[in-house]
């Protein structure tokens, strides 16, 4: 099996609420031949508060990021597994590389830690490089145990092809379809893949948020899926935490488990679901588990 | 030959020339150039009393080279040549200087202004010495035309040139002729019935002893140029005989084989063997071999059998015609954008999302309802019409991601249709829009009126289409409200963009046309040559040159009637002289000049073994000049004698 080598950028939340998506993707990607060399010294992207606040800021810590993944050397591409990380890492080297006042700022940052940016990293997210580099066709290869019967909403959030990517299509994102198929699952037709979850929305103006996760998660149980599957620790923690709260503020009686992508494909390819980290869900997975 | 005696006229052009450039500055200047006999500087040159200065000036002074310093000679070289002419002075020598386009407008400082005309002009002083004068050539023009595409432009243009008298071959891709204007239910403003305005005209262009139609055809190649076209026509296949069909209609009665319907946005069935629509022209049925079971598995053979005239024949092959031409109409019409390719109006996803086309059809009582405006459920109409609809402007275009430019038919058809679905069901209409472009005659009068009839306008383009609980909700940004919002509907339709029919490249190469940025066909000149191309004897006609209504586009076909009329009627058509000539003594026979040629004009003679240059088609452009290795070829009016002496004076003022 060939091995890839790229530089991997887990992002804050693989410390805190996305341990498990961490311990899903480290397990995945060895078994696909994929080398994650996680970036040392790595900081937060600058997301959505340092955005809002300091945006030239938040440009600032992004560069720091991909100046060490320049600096580690290589071809190898910068891969993320937050759609949050992933829009924000892209957009400091887009704004960096495209605009002029903008780079003479970061320069001026990045000299004052001794660390200059040439601007050349190409940020990627892991679903791209599952489904472009690897391949579905290599996954079906190596699952051992098919998710058939599974039925599997999948759901990329607002930010996997906005801004316009070469990857993603904005409306209708393909990629998480074409792997998830691969494991044996049904995948169904989801309208909702690409509306936002609420994201930071959730802590600002909760009413709001809530509606959001609302409308998702009621599309996924009319459809008849089993769970819904995220590319994104920030669509994942809205989509599970917050059920409760929906079903206290709609009436509803939402009960849907909102796993990782890693996490699926991990059960297809044979690994357990404790040490996919499936039983550390706010809504219990079981179902998905016990096939 | 006799003494050069140049005359110069500076021209002013009112204050575009005089404002930045010192003409009387550039006029002393002028005068004592070698070979200048006379240096004026007058208002407007191109005007009767600057004309004349110059007219004088020959005829008094014995002028024998003219140089005109004004503007660019795109306009007004022609013109020009024209005086010399009348003067009696062959109107090749003469040479134009631009100090307007190339120095006035776009030179900020004055001094420099006038620097760069003294240079222009002494160019064209040193130039127009090296000048010869040309013959212009005439070629006899074939009296017939060919109009392309049976829409109601094609129709229009075809009409006109027929009554004119003139031989008109008509080429249709689909089976019948009518366009997009047969599957439209009324018209905008008027609100008059489309197929009982358009089919009189289509069964008179059928009728019409000077039409002959070739409907199923298509152009597959076009050689010759402006006035001796000689062009190639693919008729395709039908299986059914036009010579005894009598269009009874048994055959696809009794075939078995149903396909959703082209005709009716696939909102119903047709057969394998299947007229387009009741009122097509001609009437002839045509199998549709993709579907046909006969064709498929060697089984079936219904329509064959009962038909009444023997006139299904499965052994028919394509056919080729070759037609000779003098005039050739290009009016291939549009397609409109499929929202298949942006899932976020929901048109593949929800059945009562309907595009705009498929709407006409609902209304049109020879529709697969009847007519009514029904909601469809698990792919059926049920009997339940809309309670509310909302109509989305904008589909498509004035968008980055699609199309960025306006269809301009859109917002009037929009308000068609608000118009009939409230008439037909009462239901609520909104119309979700950005602008209302209402610019026609009764056009801002017919929105006035549907804003009467209770239609709900909301400023603010349609983002989405989603459902919800099974009810369909429109989410919008309401601009004048300034407030986000998701109206519930039962229907929602898609007035999708105008975009350029498929296969245009294909055409534009076939008939070298050139294409816009946006995809349609490019006229000569935006204001003042919309229906001519950059290929003589080609016109343009309707919605391939971009988006146009039913009146446009009829002004247009008989527009373009009127260029293939002044054409032919003209009897000949003049050559220019600028052309390559080979010097055959020099020439080694190498043929690199063959396949650059982009008009094909260059044919090597395996006798003489040189090559030659056919005059009629080359259009002077020089790339067979410049790859000449043994320096061979040379083009009329463009002799390196005088660009060279051009160039050095231009660089040494």
């Amino acid at each position: 099996m060939t091995t890839r080598s790229y530089w991997y950028y887990p992002g804050c939340s693989s410390h805190a609420s996305a341990r498990d998506y961490r311990q899903s993707v480290a397990l995945i990607s060895s078994a696909l031949g994929l080398d994650l060399v996680e970036l040392e010294d790595w900081s937060c992207c600058g997301t959505t508060a340092m955005t809002s606040v300091e945006p030239r800021l938040s440009v600032v810590l992004s560069a720091r990021n991909l100046a060490l993944a320049e600096e580690a050397g290589g071809e190898a591409d910068l891969v993320v597994t937050c759609n949050s990380c992933f829009a924000t890492l892209r957009r400091a080297q887009e704004q960096y590389t495209t605009r002029q006042e903008v780079r003479a700022e970061v320069d001026e940052a990045l000299a004052a830690i001794g660390r200059r940016y040439r601007g050349t990293v190409r940020v990627r997210h892991l679903l791209d490089v599952l489904v472009n580099d690897v391949g579905p066709d290599a996954v079906r290869e190596r699952v051992r145990r098919p998710l058939s019967g599974l039925r599997l909403a999948p759901y990329y959030g607002c930010l996997l092809g906005r801004p316009r990517n070469d990857f993603e299509d904005p409306e209708e994102p393909l990629s998480m379809d074409r792997l998830l198929e691969a494991t044996g699952a049904t995948v169904v037709k989801f309208d909702r893949k690409s509306k936002c979850c609420g994201g930071a929305l959730i802590t600002t103006h909760e009413e709001a948020a809530l509606l959001l996760v609302k409308e998702i998660l009621s599309e996924a149980v009319a459809r008849g899926a089993q769970a819904v599957v995220t590319a994104c620790p920030m669509c994942q923690f809205n989509l599970d935490a917050y059920q409760a709260r929906v079903n206290a503020a709609f009436g509803t009686r939402l009960r849907i488990p909102v796993i990782y992508f890693s996490q699926a494909v991990g059960l297809s390819l044979g690994f357990g679901a404790s040490e996919l980290g499936l039983g550390q869900r706010f809504v219990p997975a079981e179902g998905v588990v016990n096939l | 030959m006799s003494e050069v005696k140049i005359g110069v006229y500076v021209c002013h052009c009112g204050t575009n020339i005089a404002d930045k450039v010192d003409v009387a500055r550039v006029r002393e200047f002028a005068e004592k150039l070698p070979g200048v006999e006379v240096a004026r500087d007058y208002q407007y040159m191109c005007a009767d009393p600057g004309q004349e200065l110059i007219r004088r000036d020959i005829r008094e002074m014995g002028i024998n080279r003219v140089v005109v310093a004004s503007c660019s000679p795109r306009m007004h070289e022609p013109t020009f040549r024209q005086v010399l002419e009348s003067a009696g002075l062959n109107g090749y020598l003469f040479e134009m200087a631009n100090i307007r386009e190339h120095c006035s407008w776009v030179t900020e400082e004055s001094e420099l202004a006038t620097h760069k005309a003294k240079a222009l002009v002494a160019a064209a002083v040193r130039r127009v010495r090296f000048h010869e004068p040309l013959e212009d050539r005439y070629v006899e023009v074939n009296q017939s035309a060919l109009v392309v595409g049976g829409g109601i432009a094609g129709i229009e243009a075809a009409l006109k040139i027929a009554k004119a008298g003139k031989r008109v071959w008509l080429v249709e891709r689909e089976p019948s002729i009518g366009g997009k204007m047969a599957g439209l239910d009324k018209t905008f403003p008027t609100l008059d019935c489309s197929a009982c305005i358009l089919t009189p005209k289509m069964v008179e262009a059928a009728q019409h002893p000077n039409i002959t139609l070739l409907t199923y055809s298509e152009v597959e190649k076009v050689d010759g140029y402006v006035g001796n076209f000689q062009v190639t026509v693919r008729r395709k296949a039908r299986y059914v005989s036009e010579e005894d069909c009598t269009g009874c209609g048994t055959c696809y009665q009794k075939c078995p084989k149903k396909v959703p319907s082209e005709f009716d946005g696939g909102l119903s069935q047709r057969k394998a063997i299947y007229v387009p629509f009741p009122q097509a022209v001609p009437n002839v049925p045509v199998i549709d071999r993709q579907n046909c079971i006969r064709f498929q598995t060697g089984r079936c053979g219904a329509c064959e059998k009962f038909c009444p005239r023997d006139a299904v024949d499965f052994e028919q092959e394509d056919e080729f015609l070759t037609l000779e031409v003098g005039a050739i109409v290009v009016a291939t019409g549009y397609e409109t954008f499929e929202p298949e390719e942006a899932p976020q109006w929901g048109y593949d996803r929800y059945e009562n999302v309907l595009t705009a086309r498929q709407l006409e059809r609902l209304v049109n009582a020879s529709g697969p309802t009847g007519g009514k405006v029904l909601l469809r459920k698990d792919g059926e109409f049920s009997d339940e019409a809309p309670k509310s609809v909302a109509v989305l402007h904008c589909i498509g275009s004035r968008d980055e991601n699609y199309y960025p430019y306006c269809s301009r038919l859109c917002c009037m058809a929009s308000l068609k249709l608000a118009h009939l679905v409230k008439e037909k069901t009462g239901a609520q209409v909104y119309s979700f829009y950005i602008d209302i472009r209402s610019a026609g005659k009764g056009y801002e009068e017919f929105y006035t009126r549907v804003q009467a009839e209770g239609i709900q306008f909301i400023r603010g383009k349609g983002a989405e289409v989603l459902e919800r609980d099974g009810q369909l909700y429109v989410h919008a940004e309401d601009t004048l409200l300034g407030v986000y919002r998701e109206v519930p509907v039962d229907m929602v339709i898609l007035s999708t963009a105008v975009t350029p029919a498929p296969g245009a490249a294909r055409v534009a190469q076939i008939f070298g046309i050139q294409r816009s940025q946006d995809g349609f066909f490019l006229e000569a000149h935006p204001k003042l040559e919309p229906l001519k191309t950059a290929t003589e004897g080609i016109y343009i006609a309707g919605c391939c040159q971009g988006p146009k209504d039913i009146p446009d586009s009829v002004a247009q076909g008989a527009g373009a009637a009127a260029e293939v009329l002044s054409l032919l009627t003209a009897g000949r058509v003049q050559i220019s002289p600028v052309v390559a000539e080979i010097d055959d003594d020099v020439c080694s026979g190498c043929k690199v000049c063959v396949p650059l040629c982009p008009y094909s004009a260059i044919k090597y003679d395996e006798e003489r073994r040189v090559c030659s240059v056919n005059e009629a088609l080359c259009k002077g452009c020089g790339t067979c000049v410049a790859s000449c290795p043994s320096g061979a070829l040379s083009c009329r009016h463009f002799t390196d004698e005088q660009i060279l002496a051009q160039i050095e004076e231009v660089c040494s003022v």
